[in-house]
């Protein structure tokens, strides 16, 4: 017996059979490719404003090196629970109820873990960022996705939450603005769905790291509904917003029995957020605002660029209103997801990220991230026209032969409602 | 208005159509506010912004703080248009504080420079004295980073 399966022999069962990230999978391909232009990135392109640099660099010569409170510096907590109030009318107990994580990611992971018993079920909107899932699997707990569509443009409709229940039902996912589809979700679905989940005792965690990022209509907090606060999990972070992506800090806020639970997690396995992040969320809470409006102003106008030039090309594109991403529909080429993003790098060197890896409801549709330089969008937009003209131009027999996209993985998390 | 001279500030190649498309409006009244734009000469001009360094171009610059009396009923414009009226003088700015003008000039040569300042401008009538500090480099100019080495470090896929 060879060292290897000894190993795959002792892995956690659950751990094992977990899909790796349908992403990550195209990642290989990737990296053989040279000169690409890449639309496949879910981060900012520009780099930390220079101010919040500027203060860490500052933290640091003064020597703001050690751990501090478990909760995160309550400082910063406080401003975050300003920036809440501020923004959404809501008050966080910034003593007992905010805690500072390393990133929404471990917000999530926290928020699973404090939750969740065997074999209770999460809802999942999907498509949906990739980890809600494997996060819930790994808390020992049981993902049920709920399927949003174009026609919807991809909103939860409360109807799919009821018709989901059933006795092991505990909490409901949220996310909008959306990752990947850029979809937000009007304030009436909201109210709808919280009266659902306060009628069958449902916690909300709400994912909104896009809200600053949102370009048409307004941002509902998902705890600013009534009723809504206390079973309502708040994660966001600064990564978006901020283009603070590779500092790791976001927050969790909600009810203090519960942000108390969490913080033993968090304690015992990360013990605090880093402090140079730390300092670095402050000063963008501080004296953020400026730069802020600058990137989401330029995010927005390419949004626009980009959705258009989709039209144009041929792709419908669903008018995404929030987050940075553009969802084309790309069915009309006759090429699956997977078939349609590898053509696309290997002829034209454009990356592009397929939409089933966001889940079965993504089949059909490709995730481009329009955070990149006017002239990379325009290059990239231009390869995509020709790319997508020649297809057309094929007609859909040719296409029949293709390939069925693999099924091999990931069957285990795309059961469905 | 001010959306899409902003946008024209920061890249001038911008067509009306795509202005028009970022800001989610229509083409020919973006053409319009353009044409007007010029036309007030809010658009002073379309420019591009050369690294004449990197060309090895030999160029000099200096920046010349020069104190100057002011006239009567004209104060210290009429001297400013004589000192701006001269090509090789790039820009000229009245300030407050311990001078008058901040000029910027920019010359083939070293020795250019110096005859101008001196010839041209010190010996001019109201001038009454001039400090001159030549530009060893420039790092940063018209809110452009000169060989910024920030560079895309994006991992090229990410979820």
């Amino acid at each position: 017996m060879t060292l290897q399966t000894d190993w795959r022999g002792m892995l956690n069962p659950a751990v094992r059979d977990l899909p790796p990230s349908g992403i990550r999978r195209f990642f290989d391909l990737v990296t053989e490719v040279k000169g690409i232009i890449s639309l496949g990135v879910g981060e900012p392109d520009f780099v930390t404003p220079w101010h919040i640099r500027e203060a860490c660099v500052y933290s640091l010569e003064k020597g703001y090196t050690m751990y501090t409170s478990n909760h995160g510096m309550l400082e910063l907590r406080e401003e975050i629970a300003r920036d809440i109030r501020d923004t959404y009318k809501v008050d966080y107990n910034p003593r007992s109820e905010v805690l500072v994580t390393v990133g929404v990611s471990e917000g999530l992971d926290l928020a699973m873990r404090t939750l969740l018993r065997p074999g209770d079920e999460v809802m999942i909107p999907q498509p949906s960022y990739v980890s809600y899932a494997p996060c819930v699997i790994l808390a020992g707990g049981r993902p049920v996705y709920l399927k949003t569509s174009v026609e919807d443009g991809f909103q939860l409709a409360a109807e799919q939450v009821e018709k989901a229940i059933t006795p092991r039902a505990r909490i409901l996912v949220l996310s909008y603005p959306n990752n990947p589809t850029g979809a937000t979700i009007d304030r009436k679905n909201l109210l709808e769905i919280a009266e659902v989940a306060a009628a069958h005792n449902l916690v909300v965690i709400s994912d909104e790291v896009y809200d600053k990022l949102t370009y048409v209509g307004e941002h509902t907090c998902v705890s600013s509904l009534p009723g809504m606060r206390e079973r309502t999990v708040l994660l966001n972070g600064f990564s978006k917003a901020y283009a603070m992506t590779g500092w790791r800090v976001g927050y969790a806020a909600g009810n203090g029995d519960f942000i108390s639970a969490m913080t033993k997690i968090h304690q015992y396995t990360m013990l605090c957020a880093p402090i140079t992040a730390q300092l670095a969320a402050l000063e963008a809470l501080k004296n953020g605002r400026r730069e802020m409006r600058k990137m989401i102003d330029m995010y927005n106008r390419r949004r626009r660029l980009v959705v258009d030039a989709f039209r144009e090309i041929g792709l419908p594109c669903f008018e995404p209103r929030g987050a940075f991403y553009a969802f084309p529909d790309i069915r009309s080429t006759g090429l699956t997801s997977e078939e349609f993003a590898v053509q696309l790098l290997n002829e034209e060197k454009v990356l592009v990220v397929p939409g089933n890896a966001f889940g079965e409801q993504g089949e059909g549709f490709v995730r481009c991230a329009y955070a990149a330089s006017l002239e990379d969008l325009g290059e990239a937009l231009k390869r995509m026209g020709s790319f997508v003209k020649r297809r057309l131009g094929r007609g859909k027999v040719l296409t029949a032969s293709f390939r069925k996209p693999e099924q091999d993985e990931g069957e285990g998390m795309r059961q469905t409602v | 208005m001010r959306e899409v001279l902003e946008l024209l500030e920061s890249d001038a190649r911008l067509t009306a159509g795509q202005i028009a498309t970022m800001l989610g409006r229509d083409e020919e009244e973006v053409a319009r506010i353009i044409k007007e734009s010029e036309e007030k000469k809010l658009i002073q001009g379309y420019f591009t912004l050369v690294d004449w360094d990197k060309l090895g171009a030999e160029k000099v610059s200096a920046v010349i703080e020069v104190k100057i009396s002011p006239q009567r009923d004209v104060g210290f414009d009429a001297v400013a248009e004589r000192i701006y009226r001269f090509p090789e003088v790039r820009s000229v700015r009245l300030m407050s504080g311990a001078y008058d003008l901040i000029v910027m000039i920019e010359g083939g040569t070293m020795k250019e420079v110096a005859h101008f300042v001196s010839f041209k401008l010190a010996s001019m009538e109201y001038v009454l004295s001039t400090a001159t500090h030549f530009v060893l480099k420039t790092y940063k100019h018209h809110g452009v980073i000169i060989d910024d080495k920030e560079e895309d470090r994006r991992q090229v896929i990410m979820p």
